[in-house]
């Protein structure tokens, strides 16, 4: 049964793919049907963008749905809610009007909640789950409400609730009245993206969910927020003002780096992931930021570049997070655990797992020759001509996304070096470790073709591109910003730069042969010897001698001792008889969050406290609350 | 002369001038010290010993750490044909400064790994310290890069050549300056050399690049050794060629190649003479210092970019 609605979903994925590839490629249609739902009625609406979106998430649910029948077994709990999440996820993009939207997020966000306790009800540790799922519940609201707030306005300003008749009126507005609304949108949009800081949710609520739906979590609905921004700031609230464009391109730098600065210290593998998940994000978003800008001051070349940079990164994550995500469920399905510490020598127990998170490892790092390397490399083109804006104070915003971008960037790869060296690599740190087996075949397949498909993203990236910026150019009408030269080189801008990554790829497989053709030729054979990895003499190699997840991190707590501020508990059990007997040493070093510590708890209390406040009138009894309600009415009476 | 002959050139020049470039080195630095050093040739005599040897692989590995020595030779004749080395056109003319941090960083990917997969501490400590100096060394390097490129109007490294040396006054330039200075101190951090780590030590609780490889040997390490040779010749070129970007010819043409050539040694000969002349100098800093020294750099790149802004 549950295997039928896996397939179904694949099935539906599928479909909705093609679709959006159709809607993508200019076919655009319009549904509206008035009675099936209140105030306004049903309406979708499919255009290039949420073509593009439609597609990502089909696609992405298309070897999901096949992983999860693999993942889940004979698990049926979840699968209708599964099916519901991908239904609402492929509504979200297609909505015209405020109720459709509406109903579509809520759903999309409900069905997610339900996945996420779920999951958390398999796990092993129900406090901390429950608080994933609250925190997660909570965010989600706030985000709601902030969204709901934005619409209405526009709603009662334009005197419409469909999205088409916003962006007729939108540029009557004053500025004042748009930012506003900007401001709320952006919020809420923002808090389903994860930009920080109000990422809260996300490390709490993707490694909760069950693998499949943390891969579409991570790789599709919060991309579903970055649709709504492109969607809010382009369409319906166009012309830009610059300030949005700025503070984007800060937050999403913040984002970038503070995202992959947790993801470091994380021994959560998948905890790890949504940490850079909010990376990738940023980086999204300093995108975004950057085509709002040079949109904002009339630069609608760049403006489709830096748009075309942050799309193309979009569909990458998509494609890498998923395989990240996919393969971590491997690693949890094969060994029952999620923690690093208790992980390693998996690549010889599970050898395909191993191998595609290999793949997806090197793409999120950024590395040639897949595909996460040349959407950043498509980003910094488009940052870097920032050069040609006359405003000095947006130069130097932009010269500190490009530091923290570069940031992220360096961080990540040392990030995805401990987050595949120390699960799979060396030996097992623990039994379950050990005995772990390889993933079933529906699992392995899903995760062979998304990893086909991070390679595939990179090598065609030449008709990619091109596509993204057809879409693009619906947001910000300007003439292609690449052009296709020899060896499908991308050239950027005229002559500001090139990349060719056939001829990239070409080039590394020859240099990797090179050496082992040289060596063949020259008759240098030696067999190599096996034998036991040298440490100074010591008889046996056990894995407490291996470095750990923590040590690996250990220089990165201190370099940025200032965010992490590690504190470290130490209690020493000593004996009564001798302080040289020790019974019981304790050691903890808890990560701690700023944006936690300084922003959410201050915050927390503030409401609480009010709430106590508040909660005076309820006094429990009957006679004071039929007062109260004589008391509104008679003041409602006054005032009408 | 077409690509592919243009290729073979330049691999054969950075990959025969690599080992030779690090035996220049040492035998500059025994004179400084007052010993008389072993022949500039050395290196080439240590690597064929080594290919004679019989590698020993751990028990422990698996196949990353036989694949890693071979992807980080391939990365660095990648990164070799991206470079300009002969000419500001490259056979892999679009390459742009990403293009060959992201090679490099692909390598310290692998070795990173390969440190890993023995299970021994050292190799841990190796890769996390390695990994660490290079997640902060590298946006530093495409900071000062893109500190040219922006005056440059092109990221493209050949094209950078060629308009800089069109400049009259570089010397002059505060944006050249920073990122020159930001350049030299994270090269010394991305090829291992002092004050960051000491090439020359065995000391485990200093070493960072030779804890990483410690076990590799054989042919293995011969890779591996040339591999680390080829990137510091590639990291004093592009500092030669970028920074100081006289005598680099526009035209693949052999008569102009061979000046380049010839241009290309002195200004090595002449960076080898100041490196030698600094690592003699200076000791190494204590491990946790190193960050500061980077961040400084990183703040360097950053001011350079913030220059070619303000300085429009």
């Amino acid at each position: 049964m549950a295997a039928l609605v896996y397939t179904l979903t694949a099935l539906l994925g599928a479909a909705a793919a093609a679709t959006g590839v159709a809607g993508m490629l200019g076919a655009s249609w319009a549904v509206d049907v008035d009675w099936l739902v209140p105030l306004g009625g049903l309406a979708l609406e499919m255009d290039a963008l949420a073509g593009l979106f439609v597609a990502l998430v089909g696609a992405t649910a298309v070897p999901a749905s096949l992983y999860a029948i693999g993942y889940t077994g004979r698990e049926r709990r979840g699968c209708l809610a599964y099916l519901v999440f991908v239904a609402a996820m492929l509504a979200v993009p297609l909505a015209a009007n405020v109720m459709t939207f509406a109903l579509a997020w809520e759903l999309m966000s409900l069905a997610s909640y339900v996945l996420v306790l779920d999951g958390a009800r398999a796990g092993r540790e129900p406090a901390a789950s429950a608080h994933a799922g609250w925190v997660y519940a909570v965010m989600t609201h706030a985000g709601l409400a902030c969204l709901l707030a934005g619409m209405l306005l526009l709603t009662a300003w334009t005197g419409s609730a469909r999205f088409a008749d916003w962006t007729a009126a939108a540029p009557a507005l004053d500025a004042g009245a748009r930012s506003l609304a900007w401001a709320l949108l952006a919020l809420g949009f923002g808090a389903k993206a994860g930009g920080v800081p109000l990422h809260v949710w996300l490390p709490l609520a993707h490694p909760a969910a069950p693998s499949h739906v943390s891969a579409l979590m991570s790789g599709v609905m919060i991309k579903l927020g970055v649709y709504g921004l492109l969607r809010a700031s382009f369409v319906w609230l166009a012309p830009a003002l610059p300030w949005w464009g700025a503070t984007l391109l800060l937050v999403g730098a913040i984002s970038a780096v503070a995202g992959v600065l947790y993801a470091i210290v994380d021994r959560d593998l998948k905890r790890l992931l949504a940490f850079s998940s909010i990376e990738n994000v940023g980086i999204v978003l300093v995108g975004t930021g950057a085509a709002l800008t040079f949109a904002a001051t009339s630069m609608a070349g760049l403006a489709l570049l830096a748009l075309a940079a942050a799309l193309y990164h979009v569909v990458n994550h998509a494609a890498f997070k998923s395989l990240l995500f996919m393969a971590a469920g491997g690693v949890l399905h094969g060994t029952g655990t999620r923690d690093m510490e208790a992980l390693g020598g998996l690549i010889k127990r599970q050898p395909w797992t191993a191998a595609c998170f290999l793949v997806g490892a090197v793409a999120i790092a950024g590395l040639p020759p897949l595909n996460g390397f040349v959407s950043e490399w498509l980003m910094f083109q488009a940052l870097l001509q920032n050069v040609l804006l006359p405003q000095p104070s947006l130069n130097l915003v932009f010269a500190l996304a490009i530091a923290g971008l570069a940031l992220a960037a360096g961080l990540a790869v040392a990030c995805f070096v401990k987050a595949f060296g120390i699960t799979f690599l060396a030996l097992p740190r623990s039994d379950a470790a050990a005995a772990a087996h390889e993933a079933p075949v529906t699992m392995r397949v899903a995760m062979v073709a998304t990893a086909v498909a991070c390679a595939a993203l990179a090598l065609g990236a030449s008709s990619i591109v091109p596509a993204l910026a057809v879409v693009a150019a619906t947001l910000v009408p300007a003439p292609p910003p690449v052009t296709l030269g020899a060896w499908l080189t991308l050239e950027v801008s005229g002559e500001f730069a090139s990349l060719s990554m056939p001829a990239v790829a070409l080039a590394l497989a020859g240099g990797i042969l090179l050496p082992v053709l040289l060596l063949a030729v020259a008759r240098v054979r030696p067999r190599p010897r096996r034998y036991e990895t040298w440490a100074c003499g010591r008889l046996l190699q056990t894995a407490r001698m291996e470095y750990t997840a923590t040590a690996f991190a250990d220089p990165f707590t201190r370099v940025f001792d200032f965010f992490y501020r590690p504190v470290k508990r130490l209690d020493i059990d000593r004996h009564p008889e001798s302080r040289f007997f020790v019974r019981r040493i304790r050691y903890e070093n808890p990560t701690r969050f700023i944006v936690d510590e300084w922003l959410y708890r201050p915050v927390g209390r503030l409401l609480r406290a009010a709430a106590r406040r508040v909660a005076v009138v309820q006094s429990g009894s009957p006679n004071l609350y039929l007062a109260y309600v004589l008391a509104a009415l008679l003041l409602l009476l006054l005032v009408a | 002369m077409d690509a592919l002959t243009l290729s073979v050139l330049q691999a054969l020049v950075v990959g025969l001038g690599a080992p030779l470039l690090v035996g220049t080195l040492r035998t500059l630095k025994a004179r400084l010290v007052g010993r008389r050093g072993p022949s500039p040739w050395q290196p080439f005599l240590d690597l064929r010993k080594l290919l004679g040897k019989t590698p020993v692989v751990s028990e422990t590995t698996s196949w990353i750490f036989r694949a890693t020595p071979y992807v980080l030779v391939g990365a660095m004749l990648v990164a070799a044909l991206a470079a300009p080395v002969l000419t500001s056109r490259p056979p892999l003319a679009f390459a742009g400064i990403i293009l060959l941090m992201s090679l490099f960083l692909l390598g310290t990917f692998f070795l990173a790994l390969a440190g890993l997969d023995a299970g021994s501490a050292f190799g841990g400590m190796g890769s996390s310290r390695e990994v660490a100096v290079a997640a902060l060394a590298e946006p530093t390097v495409i900071l000062a890069v893109f500190a040219l490129a922006l005056r440059a109007n092109t990221t493209n490294l050949g094209g950078i050549v060629e308009r800089v040396s069109a400049e009259p006054l570089l010397a002059v330039n505060p944006a050249h300056l920073l990122a020159f200075a930001a350049f030299f101190i994270v090269m010394l951090a991305e090829t291992g050399r002092l004050p960051v780590d000491n090439p020359a030590t065995h000391l485990e609780l200093t070493m960072i690049h030779e804890a990483m490889v410690l076990e590799y040997s054989g042919r293995h390490l011969a890779l591996v050794e040339w591999a680390s040779a080829m990137k510091l010749l590639l990291f004093l070129t592009l500092l030669a060629n970028l920074f100081f970007p006289w005598g680099v010819p526009a035209d693949v043409e052999p008569p102009a190649m061979l000046l380049g050539l010839l241009a290309l040694a002195g200004k090595l000969v002449l960076l080898a003479v100041a490196l030698a002349a600094l690592e003699t100098a200076i000791a190494k800093l204590r491990l946790f210092r190193v960050p500061e020294l980077l961040s400084g750099s990183f703040a360097l790149a950053v001011l350079s970019v913030s220059a070619v802004f303000l300085l429009r």
